[in-house]
């Protein structure tokens, strides 16, 4: 192709391995304007490495699987350009931190949405009445901090950017515990199953409010606030001793 | 205990401290501009149970906060996950604390 001579092409590290042992393979790929970090993984399966296993779904930033370790950061390689984040020509791309690897770049996510779990992490009716519809103003103040919860789709790329995950094997990370603070603000919400499962060891007050969660996360959620309402609102109800 | 019920103690202790603290900062302010010799110092806080009593409580919200911070940053940095030590801190800071306290009382 034309294009491809214009510029040099990207050096590309891929780390390549298993859940025992692997390293950096590197590959000298076009350097096409535009093309994205899953645009090069693409190539690289296409035309050097048949073998080399990596996830994606919806190619178009919706479905969140795509995320890995791209030059240092996590980020989607699916709304990753690669000249973007490329420096001297250069990108390394490896799995998700935090994540156990199956193989290559794909990331065993079982024990990430296993927290989601424990921290509660749905919606949990308080009584009968509670499953049927419910008129909710636009304007109300529960509304209001369950729409700034919602939208995460589960990509993980908080859960690797926090160092506090990484310290704590308890914790149960910005991911889950955001989850259960939009599921906490639900009018019809049995609210105090989510507190209680906030105060558990590893719960929201493990958080250090560092803020790397809210940094990376792609569709603009502040995670950080989200646990920090976990911590207000469970601190009050056990100094009520209403938890 | 539960980690919670530690995070609780340490906010409580943190808030303790803010008060103690600047009324300790007032007590050096006032005795060095004063100024105050060692025998003065003496005279007064043997004169009233409340300064006793006063860094008593400090010295046992600051053990208290020192130990449970410590023993985080341990847990997170250096993966010691055993709280024998922190037990042994927070007696330690509490001894050496109490013991200068009972100098001035």
């Amino acid at each position: 192709m034309a294009d491809d001579a214009a510029s040099p092409p990207l050096t590309v590290a891929i780390w390549r391995g298993d859940a025992r042992k692997g390293s950096l393979v590197s590959y000298r790929v076009p350097n096409r304007p535009g093309q994205t970090i899953l645009d090069v993984l693409t190539w690289v399966q296409r035309t050097a490495e048949p073998g080399l296993a990596y996830r994606f779904a919806c190619r178009v930033g919706m479905c969140g699987s795509c995320a890995l370790t791209i030059n240092g950061l996590p980020r989607w390689a699916c709304r990753t350009r690669a000249e973007a984040v490329a420096r001297d020509n250069r990108i390394e791309i490896r799995p998700l931190r935090h994540f156990p690897v199956i193989r290559d770049l794909v990331a065993d996510v079982e024990a990430f949405f296993e927290r989601w779990q424990r921290a509660f992490g749905r919606f949990g009716p308080s009584g009968p009445e509670a499953t049927d519809f419910a008129r909710i103003a636009p304007d109300d103040p529960d509304r209001r901090a369950a729409d700034a919860a919602i939208e995460c789709i589960g990509c993980g790329i908080c859960f690797a950017a926090c160092d506090t995950v990484g310290a704590n094997p308890d914790y149960l990370g910005p991911a889950a515990l955001n989850r259960a603070w939009a599921a906490h603000n639900d009018s019809r919400d049995d609210r105090r199953a989510h507190l209680r499962a906030a105060v558990q060891n590893g719960g929201a007050h493990t958080c250090h409010s560092q803020g790397s969660c809210r940094r990376v996360c792609p569709v603009g959620r502040d995670l950080t606030r989200s646990i920090a309402g976990l911590k207000r609102k469970s601190l009050t109800a056990a100094l009520k001793g209403k938890l | 205990m539960t980690e919670f019920r530690l995070y609780l103690i340490q906010r409580v202790t943190a808030a303790l401290l803010l008060g103690l603290g600047l009324v300790h900062l007032g007590t050096i302010l006032s005795a060095t501009e004063a100024p105050l010799s060692a025998a003065d110092i003496l005279a007064r806080t043997r004169a009233s149970a409340l300064w006793p009593i006063f860094y008593g409580v400090f010295v046992l919200a600051a053990a208290t906060h020192a130990a449970i911070g410590l023993r985080t940053i341990a847990r997170e940095w250096l993966g010691w996950r055993r709280d024998i030590w922190v037990m042994a801190l927070w007696l330690a800071l509490t001894g050496l604390g109490l013991r200068a306290v009972w100098g001035i009382a």
